[in-house]
């Protein structure tokens, strides 16, 4: 009899396994638990069961794989574990402390969805769930991330270039500003169903760029992390990410996107206008009002013990290929 | 309750104490062992901030809540306690300030100076802070003896220490007021209790 051991580089089963058949086949293999248990001890315990007696977690956000090119050029980067990714998160309409978008959002409907795209432009578009990740080639493009806070993160998003989505809508002469708009369903979203649960943010949440800031190639429409499509945490199904700029120009799960004529309302702006500007560049040299913005921590691995804090560097580090935007520009005025 | 009424008032406080020094010892061995191996969330530094700073509040009110308690119910041994409570005040608001300048600015001097000075609710974090050490260091019984009437003014400051400290919470918050609110309230409430006080301090300057 001819025995194989395997080599530490060849694939095992499970490697090769798609997540949701995976899953799929755990779930059989519960039902018939259930189906065994039940026959034996009668409906209550199975119902029990079935309700989360033996799983610890029960209902997380599926997620599944994207095809993607892989993002070269950054592979160095020491990146931000994704367990960490995924649950420290700034998204007010699942509640205001770091973790509770992750523990309110696991039942969020990103299926069936709508993207619009409209306004000042000669093709408007809507895109629904499928097209998101379907309708443009999708790229890793692993980016520094850097909250107004003074935390950061590097993270491997899965997307396309907004520029993309912006030149099939063509929009007219008239567009000089993009508008965004997150969904607002108060029934999905605690947060903006109670103003305390919220943070007393005025929802939806809105952002803004200008025309050329959205035509940036490093502006990302991102569909996905680490390998897989976007926990809703994190803005699925899909979300802004501006790599220059402070973490909540990056609005999550959009629904609208606008060309307007002009600057438009962005929601931390609206909120308190003297600590967050339209703009929102990352800028060491212009403090928040109650904190420094010159250094900031990088959220990797290791506990309190982890030595993280770094210089915060212009425009996050990506002024070589953003600060030509910006060049008559008073970025302590338009901070 | 038939045990309780064999208690002397030695023992009540004995063991009131044991279970103040277990409430706040604990929780704080086990927020340092979870953010030393990376078990606070993705942010121990932020974790263990928060952690502290709302407990030295959570025990600065429950120690500002003990005179008018004794006086309602006739407890008049739980005023045994508070030099105890008014102590993890004090250590509670010490590891708050070891943690921004340890984790959260990481000795970077200049940084933890700059903040200080150019950060209102910092600086009125840190007056707070400064006027708790004082208060811990008088609790020392031979000082407090020595000092005479001259530490009842002093422990006054306690008031002031309440306000400082709901202030500089309520200044640190992003947006989301409410819990920062809620805590002005306990604050106001408790105060009220003290309000001959400080009517007679103001009528008699």
């Amino acid at each position: 009899m001819l025995i194989q051991k395997p080599k530490a580089y060849q694939l095992k089963d499970n490697d090769v396994t798609d997540e949701n058949i995976y899953n799929g086949r755990r779930n059989v293999l519960k039902t018939m638990g259930f189906l065994g248990a039940g026959a034996l001890l009668g409906n209550t315990f199975a119902s029990k069961a079935k309700a989360g007696f033996f799983d610890e977690k029960i209902a997380t956000f599926n997620t599944y794989k994207l095809d993607f090119q892989p993002d070269n050029k950054n592979q160095t980067l020491i990146k931000t574990p994704e367990k960490k990714v995924i649950s420290h998160n700034n998204f007010y309409e699942f509640g205001t402390n770091k973790t509770d978008p992750q523990k309110n959002a696991q039942q969020f409907k990103v299926n069936p969805w709508q993207l619009t795209i409209s306004g000042e432009c000669d093709n408007p578009i809507t895109l629904d769930h499928d097209d998101l990740t379907k309708s443009f080639s999708l790229e890793e493009r692993i980016y520094r991330m850097r909250c107004v806070e003074a935390w950061s993160m590097v993270i491997p998003w899965i997307g396309f270039s907004l520029a993309d989505l912006i030149k099939k809508a063509a929009p007219n002469s008239k567009a000089k500003y993009v508008a965004f708009e997150t969904l607002y369903d108060p029934n999905q979203m605690p947060g903006q169903a109670s103003r305390r649960i919220g943070g007393g943010v005025k929802y939806p949440y809105v952002e803004g760029l200008r025309l050329d800031e959205a035509m940036n190639p490093l502006t990302l429409m991102s569909v996905g992390l680490y390998g897989k499509t976007l926990p809703p945490q994190n803005g699925a199904p899909i979300r802004l990410v501006v790599p220059w700029k402070y973490g909540f120009k990056s609005i999550k799960s959009i629904v609208g996107i606008k060309f307007l004529t002009h600057e438009p309302p962005t929601t931390w702006n609206i909120l308190a206008p003297k600590e967050y500007g339209f703009y929102a560049n990352v800028n060491p040299e212009v403090s928040h009002p109650r904190w420094s913005q010159a250094s900031e921590r990088r959220i990797t691995t290791g506990g309190l013990f982890a030595r993280n804090r770094i210089e915060t560097l212009p425009f996050n580090g990506y002024g070589e290929e953003v600060a030509s935007l910006y060049k008559n520009m008073n970025l302590r005025k338009s901070f | 309750m038939s045990l309780n009424l064999k208690l002397t008032t030695k023992n009540k406080v004995f063991f009131l104490k044991i279970v103040i020094h277990l409430l706040a010892i604990l929780p704080l061995i086990n927020l340092y062992i979870a953010a030393f191996n990376d078990q606070l969330g993705a942010d121990p530094v932020e974790a263990v901030i928060h952690f502290t700073g709302i407990g030295a509040l959570n025990l600065l009110l429950i120690t500002l809540a003990v005179s008018p308690i004794s006086k309602q119910f006739k407890w008049a041994y739980l005023l045994q306690t508070r030099r105890l409570l008014g102590l993890y005040v004090f250590t509670y608001a010490f590891f708050h300030l070891v943690n921004f300048l340890a984790f959260e600015v990481q000795f970077d001097m200049s940084l933890f100076f700059e903040e200080i000075i150019e950060r209102p609710y910092i600086t009125i974090g840190l007056v707070a802070f400064m006027l708790l050490l004082a208060l811990a260091v008088t609790s020392i019984k031979a000082i407090k003896r020595k000092m005479g009437k001259g530490w009842q003014t002093l422990h006054n400051f306690n008031y002031l220490i309440i306000l400082l400290v709901a202030i500089h919470f309520y200044w640190s918050v992003k947006s989301d007021i409410t819990e920062p609110l809620i805590y002005w309230v306990i604050t106001l409430f408790l105060l009220r209790f003290r309000f001959g006080k400080f009517k007679r301090w103001f009528s008699h300057k």
